[in-house]
């Protein structure tokens, strides 16, 4: 039998706020353990909550760039449970009334294609804290800094149709989410997480099969690789006349396996019930417009400027666009460096994403500045500099503070272009070698190879190669007729 | 023993008749002579108040001082007080020292006056009897043997007997008016979102409101005027402008209609209590009141109504309590199951298991809808009722409980007829109104209260009314026998 596969994802979102959902500590990452955790995020006796207005912000935010519908009236609802990294016993977090719901983003699939993917709903919710269990013998440790960190869970409908599509579609609201501002998408720290429900049903069929649902996969690679292990695993189930069982696994990354956690008999009951100490969330018109004229410029229109306004070939201008910080940082590049945007976009592509490939570092950790790019780009336009000595200026760029004239005056990288001085190292050489000069001019033309290289070698290398070229044959045809 | 009104002292500060060193050791002289009698402290504040009252003393004495600067006061012991045990009278939190004020002790203490300690309750504001206490019951200075209400009954049996002048409470489903009306004093629940709840533990956050319990109207209108207001840190409290509620205790209630529910005037109410109700219902009529039968058609669903959604509340509100991060911890469990399941098991009582197991499962798949959804629609319509009938009138009166106090040891293996204790008392909560209990007679030596319930935010009236009454009455002033002499 032919299977379909059918895939909905959860979306964990930290939302990019200083203080936490409701309270005022730092969400910054990384501090020593349990030194951001407040009263309120170490759920003491008598503590409230109180929202953070800019989660609600970036949550609407969200809502727009995904044609959703946002909520006039909102609410907050208790989960409950009971775990040590739950200091309140109960997660604050929406059920019923969510404050994004009905949107749909378009995700590329193979073969170029487009595909909607609708978005169920979007809702506000706090972290938990972190549980350690593997750093103290007996003992179990606990990390309130994560407690009570925003985050925006975003459900999607089940419309992926395999991992590749998983992916894609993980892909997109990440780079959204970067885009928006709202997130800084890092996943090696946490802040974007998923979780994924899949099951299988015979092609052509529209009811859907047990599904089974894939705890906080962390990676892009991760998610198509846990997706193909769990249809796998579904297949050899429903293909030997057995059923799947819903449940939650795990993906085990370094097994590269999916295992159970607990079934739905042993699922929690957890007692949703709306948090009577939180008011609703009213969102206005107002407020909805107000931060629809703040809408940052997204993927799509980029690409689409880049190519109309600055005339860069398509597929650069997406390359540049994928990322918002690359994004960024070609716009300022080119704000300070007009006169050939493609030229601009070569040498980002190829030269400083070369740097930040080979060295596996984002641009947002580079310390270089697009205007001293932009002065860089400016002396390679006007041949002040050879592309070979611009990648050692790059580099000088990036390790020291110098800006492009001081690293070429210190390094004296200049190069030189002009005729005159060129033209006397030249007859240097040409004097110094005739026996060269002179198989040149009985045919052996590849000797002038050596010639050049002489001349670059008198030079230091700094000599225009475009014009010793030219220059160096003009001379050596004088010869020929003395 | 005088029992002295808080009018009273600060009028004997004024005038330099005594300082607020002297005060201060006074009432911990009353304390340390009758509570043992009482049981209605858990912590005492002596050092530090002491301490205070020499501050105090310095500012009366440059002039430079407040109304409450050096006046005493208790607090329920479920507000958290920085440095100062708080334990909601539970073993869970026997031991607990809050690292922190809330906001109603923090605005109290900005006012000057000083917190003589912390008192009695039942456990986590769960009973009508203050005999769920870890700390054992509080007795009614009217009578040892019997009850003084709860879930504030510290604060009652305290201010009752004048060992304090004033005392904070909360009142959930009734917990300040019935201490109130159990041992003669007056009572106020302000108006949900009137005080903030920032620092008081909370039982059900929707219901739970911090008020007072002092000898008059005028006090209580005096001390609420500190302890009002809106608070950054709840998200629940209400911006709404705090009037000087003692300028309003004075005017006329020429032309008031009072409505008297007819659901609150049934069999359950005895015939003692009927008759005595009547009598007060008289002088308002004389000092001016119209008084006219009004219905409120859903106030006898309150009490089911209440426990659905208050357990509900609080089965998620005590989560925290799993003495991990505070709280009572055993060192001998297995495991983190057996952690939750000890620690919960030892540490909470009775009642507050039987709520919290209520609660679980009211909010239960499956249960959701037929108790807890079913529980808020009432609880809508209930409200209702009370909107419709303030188009007609200005103030509904009734009694506060069904008898004067009852026994210790009458009621408490008998849960529900405890509850229906608050069946009076409850409906107020429910459509969070503030209401009021003031003393209104006797039946055999016994208090016997009276409650006025007002529209939203008109705590000024209820003190009003209560106040003009007070000042043609002299109930409030009759004081528990075995305390009248020295």
């Amino acid at each position: 039998m032919k299977w379909e596969t059918v895939i909905g994802l959860e979306l964990h979102v930290q939302l990019a706020c200083e203080s936490k959902i409701f309270s005022s500590s730092s969400t910054k990452y990384g501090m020593p353990q349990n030194t951001q955790a407040s009263l309120v995020d170490l759920g003491y006796p008598g503590v409230l909550p109180v929202l953070n207005h800019q989660a609600v912000v970036m949550a609407i935010k969200f809502g727009l760039a995904v044609d959703a519908e946002i909520a006039e009236k909102s609410i907050f609802a208790r989960k409950n449970y009971f775990y040590p990294d739950l200091p309140k016993g109960y997660q604050i977090s929406q059920y019923e009334l969510p404050i994004v719901f009905n949107g749909s983003i378009e995700i590329p699939i193979h073969n170029k294609s487009m595909k909607t993917i609708r978005i169920t709903r979007a809702h506000l919710e706090e972290d938990a804290g972190k549980s350690i269990h593997d750093k103290f013998h007996n003992a179990s440790a606990i990390d309130l800094n994560r407690a009570g960190t925003p985050l925006l869970e975003i459900v999607s409908e089940p419309d992926l149709s395999s991992s590749e599509e998983a992916s894609s579609y993980m892909q997109k609201i990440h780079q959204l989410v970067r885009y928006l501002k709202i997130s800084d998408g890092n996943m090696q720290e946490g802040s974007f997480r998923c979780d994924a429900n899949i099951s299988l049903r015979p092609l052509g069929s529209n009811d859907l099969g047990t599904r089974a649902e894939i705890k906080n996969i962390n990676s892009f690679k991760f998610v198509e690789k846990a997706i193909e292990f769990e249809v796998e695993r579904q297949k050899a189930i429903l293909e030997e006349g057995e059923s799947v069982i819903q449940e939650t696994r795990l993906y085990d990354s370094e097994k590269n396996e999916t295992r159970s956690m607990r079934s739905k008999e042993e699922a929690n009951d957890y007692r949703y019930f709306p948090d009577p100490d939180l008011l609703p969330i009213l969102v206005g018109k107002d407020l909805i417009n107000e931060i629809k004229k703040e809408l940052p410029e997204l993927f799509d229109q980029k690409v689409h400027r880049y190519i109309k306004q600055y005339s860069i070939r398509k597929v650069d201008a997406i390359e540049i666009a994928k990322n918002v910080d690359i994004a960024e940082f070609f716009e300022a590049l080119i704000h300070h460096f007009n006169e050939n945007y493609q030229q601009a976009a070569n040498w980002l592509l190829s030269e400083l994403m070369g740097y930040l490939n080979k060295e596996n570092i984002s641009i947002k950790d580079l310390t270089i500045t697009a205007d001293a790019s932009a002065d860089l780009l400016q002396k390679i336009h006007e041949n002040v500099v050879s592309a070979s000595m611009a990648k050692i200026i790059l580099k000088q760029l990036i390790e020291t503070n110098d800006s492009v004239d001081e690293i070429i005056e210190a390094q004296g990288l200049k190069q030189i272009s002009d005729s005159t001085q060129i033209e006397s190292i030249i007859m240097e050489v040409l004097e110094s070698f005739p026996d060269q000069r002179d198989q040149y001019l009985s045919g052996k033309e590849q000797v002038l190879g050596f010639l050049i290289g002489q001349v670059m070698k008198k030079s230091s290398g700094k000599a225009n190669p475009k014009m010793v070229n030219e220059i160096l044959l003009e001379k050596i045809e004088e010869y020929r007729r003395i | 023993m005088e029992r002295f009104t808080l009018k009273k002292l600060i009028h004997m500060i004024s005038q330099r008749e005594i300082s607020s060193a002297e005060l201060v050791s006074m009432y911990f002289e009353r304390i340390k002579k009758y509570d043992h009698f009482l049981n209605s402290f858990i912590t005492l504040n002596q050092e530090s108040a002491e301490e205070q009252s020499l501050i105090a003393d310095k500012k009366i004495h440059a002039g430079n001082y407040d109304l409450l600067t050096g006046i005493p006061y208790a607090s329920k012991d479920i507000f958290c007080t920085k440095g100062i045990k708080t334990t909601c009278a539970s073993k869970m939190l026997e031991n607990f020292i809050p690292p922190y004020d809330s906001t109603v002790i923090n605005q109290i203490k900005n006012s000057g006056a000083i917190l003589m300690g912390k008192t009695n309750m039942d456990e986590f504001a769960m009973g009508s009897s203050n005999e769920t206490s870890y700390f054992g019951p509080v007795y009614n200075p009217w009578d040892l043997e019997r009850s003084p209400g709860g879930s504030s009954g510290g604060s009652a049996a305290a201010v009752a007997s004048g060992i304090i002048p004033i005392a904070l409470g909360t009142d959930t489903g009734g917990s300040i008016r019935q201490p109130a009306a159990f041992t003669g004093i007056t009572g106020l629940k302000p108006t949900y979102g009137r005080c903030s709840r920032y620092g008081m533990v909370a039982f059900a956050s929707s219901l739970d409101q911090a008020g007072l319990l002092a000898l008059t109207a005028e006090d209580i209108a005096i001390f609420l005027e500190t302890m009002s207001g809106f608070d950054p840190l709840d998200s629940t409290s209400v911006e709404e402008a705090v009037p000087q509620y003692s300028d309003f205790v004075h005017n006329s209630i020429e032309g008031k209609i009072i409505g008297l529910p007819k659901e609150f005037f049934n069999n359950s109410l005895d015939s003692d209590s009927q008759r005595i109700l009547n009598q007060g219902i008289e002088i308002y009529e004389k000092l001016g009141a119209k008084i006219t039968e009004i219905s409120l058609p859903n106030v006898g669903y309150s009490v089911p109504t209440y426990y659905v959604v208050a357990s509900a509340e609080c089965s998620s509100n005590l989560a925290r309590y799993d003495g991990i991060r505070y709280g009572y911890r055993d060192d001998d469990t297995k495991d983190l199951d057996d952690l939750y399941r000890t620690n919960r098991q030892i540490g909470f009582g009775d009642e507050v298991k039987r709520r919290i197991m209520t609660g679980t499962y009211v909010l239960s798949a499956g249960y959701y809808d037929a108790y807890y959804l079913k529980a808020q629609k009432v609880r809508q319509l209930i409200s209702n009722d009370f909107t419709e009938a303030f188009k007609e009138v200005d103030l509904i009166v009734g009694p506060t409980t069904q008898s004067p106090a009852f026994s210790i040891g009458e009621k408490i293996d008998d849960p529900v007829s405890m509850y229906m204790n608050d069946i009076y008392t409850i409906s107020s909560n429910l459509a969070g109104l503030p209401a009021l209990s003031h003393p209104v007679g006797f039946i055999d030596k016994l208090p016997i209260g009276m409650q006025l319930i007002a529209p939203h935010f008109q705590e000024s009236q209820l003190l009003n009314f209560c106040h003009l009454f007070q000042q043609e009455t002299d109930f409030h002033l009759q004081q528990p026998q075995p305390f009248l002499d020295d």
